[in-house]
């Protein structure tokens, strides 16, 4: 039998736990001082070159490339992220296994690890003298200094996301659903994409959406193994970068700002189709 | 016997889950698995399914010994306590699950689902999804699509404990009469005596993993073999007795 969820308020909406107003007030202060005001004042910066101006320099051939690499890449390291994400988080909750604690405890390393490290240790494990890029070497394939490289490096920092967003609701899925499958006479595969898998996606769609801002927005492990050559693998992030060496502030922030524009709709559409997936969850 | 189980043990971490349980149904009958909470009954009919393997001992099933036969080839529809309707899938499409399993044509798979929407009255729902019907609608879908693919054996598990009292009774004898009409071999799990009695032709008692007694409603009730039989009547009879 399930349990009556009793409600914190009562009759005349007095909450249990008081300080409403504070706990609002604080929220609304750490919102504005650390993400909206630094987000409008992108605008605001971006805004003190012309119109035209802010065309040209979005424009510029270097800076198309620039958002190209960085989506694209971050795309595939999503995708991939997306696959291997579902299957480590798989492995994770579904299987018992000596040192599976020290696994789960070794997803969160590439969060905990300076991009930076992450950066100078993917690039000497994949140049054409380390140890896996040696190898891709005799067959043809270089990774650093390409962008395979820096997909690989955003694979590295964006899988977290996947796991820990699926983990949690695969650990809840019933069983149920799976032997109702199996009696039904549906072979294992068929299992899992026909029932399965559209339990998971809206978990999975979030952690590849998190995952792709991410690699959107990463520099420090990106830069080492990307190498950084124009219209090549220069990243967007690494543009910017250049500008505000340059002390050309406003074109950095206008690279900033289109940046900003196409994340936010893509967050927008990846959370829209994960909210209309939401009303199923009730059954 | 169309069902048969021939002295099947099966324990779960040292708990004695069913200890040396034999029993046979008829073709066409309609068995109820009775006994209190945690007397092991559902394990029995997991096992039955393919859901559990038993440790030892034997299940037949016209004819046939099925202990290493997945579920998945059993030829057995389940009804699930909660009846895990696939969320993301209309009530149609949920139906049609087990036909598009067995590589029926779409033309062929629509119509066993409308005859099968039509059987259990839902004939305008079939685009719905499961979040959208009531606890007494979910059921008679997880029953037609357990149904659907046309199993020999039919068995459910609990299939009335997710409903509240009111509409119980009321679909208690829809599901009789549906099963009759249907005619399949069924076996349910219910720790209700009085349901048991209702529906079943053949009772079947479990307590703490053994059988007590097998028999028809009356010859449980006037005729108890053991005296946790009598006691669990009894008791059930009572406690109903001071609603």
């Amino acid at each position: 039998m399930e349990q009556q969820i009793v409600k914190v308020k009562n009759k005349k909406g007095v909450r249990v736990i008081p300080g409403f107003g504070l706990s609002m007030g604080v929220t609304l202060a750490m919102l504005g001082c650390f993400i909206l005001i630094p987000l409008a004042s992108i605008f605001i910066s971006a805004s003190k070159i012309s119109f035209q101006e802010f065309v040209e320099v979005v424009t510029s051939k270097q800076v198309m490339s620039g958002y190209l690499v960085s989506f694209s890449c971050a795309f595939f390291a999503a995708l991939v992220n997306g696959v291997f994400g579902l299957i480590l988080a798989w492995v994770l909750v579904r299987y018992e296994f000596p040192g599976k604690r020290i696994m789960d405890g070794m997803i969160e390393l590439p969060f905990a690890l300076p991009t930076a490290v992450a950066g100078i240790s993917l690039t000497f494990l994949y140049s054409d003298q380390g140890w896996i890029g040696a190898a891709f070497d005799k067959i043809g394939i270089s990774i650093a200094y390409t962008r395979i490289g820096i997909t690989i490096a955003m694979v590295f920092v964006g899988i977290p996301f996947v796991v820990r967003s699926v983990q949690p609701v695969l650990e809840k899925l019933d069983r149920q659903y799976e032997e109702a499958a199996m009696m039904l006479g549906a072979s294992r595969m068929r299992t899992f994409f026909k029932v399965i898998l559209p339990e998971l996606f809206p978990a999975l769609l979030a952690g590849f959406g998190l995952a792709f801002a991410r690699g959107v927005g990463e520099y420090g492990s990106v830069v080492f193994i990307a190498g950084n050559i124009p219209f090549e693998t220069q990243i967007a992030p690494l543009l910017i970068m250049t500008k505000l060496e340059q002390y050309k502030y406003s074109d950095a922030t206008a690279i900033a700002l289109v940046l900003l524009i196409i994340s936010f709709i893509l967050m927008l559409l990846i959370n829209s189709l994960q909210i209309y997936m939401q009303k199923f969850s009730k059954a | 016997m169309y069902v048969e189980m021939k002295d099947i043990c099966k324990t779960f971490d040292g708990f004695q889950a069913s200890d040396h349980v034999s029993f046979g149904i008829e073709k066409g009958q309609m068995a109820a698995l009775l006994g209190p909470s945690g007397s092991g009954k559902t394990t029995i009919l997991r096992m039955l399914a393919g859901l559990d393997r038993p440790d030892s001992g034997d299940i037949m099933i016209n004819g046939f010994r099925v202990n290493d036969l997945p579920g998945n080839k059993r030829g057995i529809g389940f009804v699930f306590q909660n009846y895990a309707l696939f969320r993301y899938m209309t009530v149609a499409d949920n139906i049609g699950f087990g036909l598009e399993v067995q590589k029926k044509s779409k033309a062929e798979i629509k119509e066993r689902v409308e005859e099968l929407l039509e059987l259990i009255s839902m004939e305008d729902l079939g685009k719905r999804y499961p979040h959208q019907l009531s606890g007494g609608q979910k059921q008679r879908v997880a029953f037609a699509r357990a149904l659907a693919p046309g199993p020999g054996l039919l068995l459910l598990d609990e299939p009335f404990a997710a409903i509240d009292a009111k509409v119980r009774r009321e679909l208690r004898n829809w599901l009789r009469d549906m099963i009759g009409r249907v005619g399949i071999t069924s076996i349910f799990v219910t720790h209700d005596q009085e349901e048991a009695m209702e529906v079943a032709n053949q009772v079947i008692i479990i307590n703490q993993g053994k059988i007590e007694q097998i028999g028809t409603p009356e010859e449980i009730c006037f005729h108890p073999k053991t005296e946790f039989v009598a006691d669990f009547i009894e008791t059930e009879r009572f406690s109903q007795g001071g609603k």
